[in-house]
């Protein structure tokens, strides 16, 4: 009985003093700095005043702030909820009834992209995509038009590059739960005359539908925070046309100075991020019941 | 897809189609399927490889003319390569080790005692995994301004091991779940204390869980590009994610074949470590922590 108490919980204080000091801590100055007129340098860095809802009201008449807004959702539902999460599911599947050879070499194509150092996979990215690049050069060999993706396309060149790169997490969560179904249902089931689609339909997908929720919330949060792969492929442009969230709340910030404002843009991620953990966490407690 | 289908169900399973999949053998479309599917992930990094190989690589995709290992000659040179990888390997390992640390601290109270207090903590935690990191990082500079760490390699290495942590928590508190309790009793009847305990007992039988963890987190770090952009300044201590970008610029005059070449070297490492934990520990290691829960 001696030692109960707080004393046996010291062990977690390195850990508690890190996640408070950089995690914890920057989340509440974020929310604290987008109401004042916080400056990168000058007068505003030393003296910042505050300033209200002023960053927020400016959020709303900004031409800017509603465009990245959208492109956003975009980029998330694009390449996420759609992309990423449809192919795996699709190369989860596949995987099961190909060849085992087959299988572990798409595996491991699938896989690379996503473990590559993002910097060089958003390289890569930019090399597809660019004028004379792998793609146009491919739909020039096959007599189609070839638009130059980066400056007319930017978007699609981003959401298909975001596919490339994240759907080996979708697919391997799609594949650990695919392998936790029992054999005897799909059995069962083949026994009843059910067809490939049928079983799919009414027995795989709802058997998985725990782990399909997971994913969706997990690759919408990665998604929603990814900035280099767009910040080299286009850095946002052409004139905007592709400035998600964190690049808008990079550029805010960074390029123009204005802290204040870039904290604002952080704080509407920070609060769309939170929406969607919470609602992670519920799923998974649930998922316990 | 219909037809094989169908034939497969009068010849159920011929075993060649392994275990735990059950009765067909219909995998000629399925195997096209993938293999058009992988094609397309491949041809991203054809021109990576191609152009490393190229004395006059460009943005063009094409076999080089002659090939040559020029690019790699030219950009192994402490200032351009080994200098960054270095720097790179100090940022990683320095992260890795800093929330091993943490984590199989953290993990132990949460691992061993009950208390009201695990759970609300758990889920803090892993509300922290949910974090969109790219967001915090204006506060984050903010706060190394206001602290004087701006440019500090050891600063970087904490604020880098605590966005690691809270997933590492969760990996190191599950392996350490499944290490019984009883095996540390006997060392307690003997006098030991509960952290020699854990130093001589628990931790040496989930030391492989600790290197998925480890290996994990280097991955993570090494890749990083964004955290250290905004939070190291100076060309002496950026690590290779940053120097690549700031040496060859945004798309301006680039050595296409170099840039090619540099990634291939810098990534390298990365792709081994990666192949050990997957061999070791099964591809889905690094959702242990946060989609099982």
């Amino acid at each position: 009985m001696g030692e109960r108490g707080l004393l046996r919980y010291l062990p977690v204080l390195p850990a508690l003093l890190l996640l408070l000091v950089f995690l914890a801590g920057p989340v509440f100055w974020a929310f604290q700095a987008s109401f004042t007129n916080t400056g990168l340098t000058g007068r505003n860095a030393r003296n910042p005043e505050w300033v209200g809802l002023e960053n927020y009201q400016r959020l709303l008449l900004d031409p800017v702030f509603p465009l990245s807004l959208g492109l956003t959702v975009l980029f998330v539902a694009g390449s996420a909820v759609l992309g990423q999460n449809l192919l795996g599911l699709a190369l989860a599947v596949l995987m099961r009834r190909a060849r085992r050879a087959v299988s572990s070499l798409v595996g491991t194509a699938v896989v690379a992209a996503w473990v590559l150092p993002e910097i060089v996979a958003a390289f890569a990215a930019y090399a597809y995509f660019s004028r004379d690049g792998t793609l146009n050069q491919l739909l020039g060999g096959l007599g189609m038009t070839q638009p130059d993706w980066l400056y007319s396309w930017p978007m699609a060149a981003v959401v298909l590059a975001n596919v490339w790169r994240g759907t080996a997490f979708s697919m391997l969560v799609y594949r650990a739960a695919l392998n936790d179904i029992p054999v005897e249902v799909a059995e069962a089931a083949q026994m009843d005359g059910a067809g490939g689609w049928q079983r799919l339909a009414f027995i795989t997908l709802p058997m998985i539908r725990g782990s399909i929720a997971t994913n969706l919330m997990l690759i919408t949060l990665q998604t929603l925070a990814v900035f280099t792969l767009v910040w080299v492929m286009t850095a946002g442009g052409p004139a905007n046309a592709s400035t998600t969230l964190p690049v808008l709340a990079y550029q805010e910030a960074f390029k123009f100075g204005d802290i204040g404002y870039g904290t604002a843009v952080a704080s509407v991620l920070l609060l769309i991020g939170a929406v969607f953990g919470v609602g992670y966490i519920r799923l998974l407690r649930e998922g316990k019941r | 897809m219909t037809a094989p289908a169908r034939a497969s169900r009068a010849a159920p399973s011929e075993g060649a189609a392994g275990p735990g999949r059950p009765g067909h053998r219909r995998s000629g479309p399925a195997d096209v399927a993938l293999l058009v599917l992988c094609a397309c992930f491949v041809l991203p990094l054809l021109w990576l490889v191609l152009a490393s190989f190229d004395a006059e690589a460009g943005h063009e995709t094409r076999v080089p003319g002659a090939v040559t290992l020029d690019n790699f000659a030219a950009v192994m040179t402490p200032a351009l390569l080994l200098q960054p990888l270095w720097n790179s390997l100090l940022l990683s390992a320095g992260t890795a080790a800093v929330t091993l640390v943490a984590a199989v601290f953290a993990a132990y109270p949460l691992s061993r005692y009950r208390s009201r207090f695990n759970t609300p903590f758990m889920y803090a935690v892993l509300l922290g995994t949910c974090l969109p990191i790219t967001a915090i990082m204006v506060p984050v500079y903010g706060l190394f301004v206001q602290l004087e760490l701006l440019d500090s390699m050891p600063a970087t290495v904490l604020f880098m091991a605590a966005t690691a942590l809270p997933m590492a928590i969760w990996m190191t508190r599950n392996f350490m779940d499944a290490v019984p309790v009883s095996l540390e009793e006997a060392a307690w009847v003997d006098g030991a204390s509960r952290m020699a305990a854990l130093r001589t007992i628990v931790l040496p039988l989930m030391r492989q869980g600790l290197g998925v963890v480890f290996i994990f987190v280097f991955i993570q770090a090494w890749g990083n590009f964004f955290v250290p952009f905004v939070l190291l300044l100076s060309e002496a201590k950026q690590p290779a994610a940053v120097s690549i970008f700031s040496f060859f610029g945004q798309h301006g005059a680039v050595a296409y074949g170099q840039l090619a070449a540099f990634s291939i070297l810098y990534s390298l490492p990365v792709l081994a470590l990666y192949a050990i934990v997957a061999k070791g520990a099964g591809s889905s290691f690094a959702l242990s922590g946060a989609v099982r829960g």
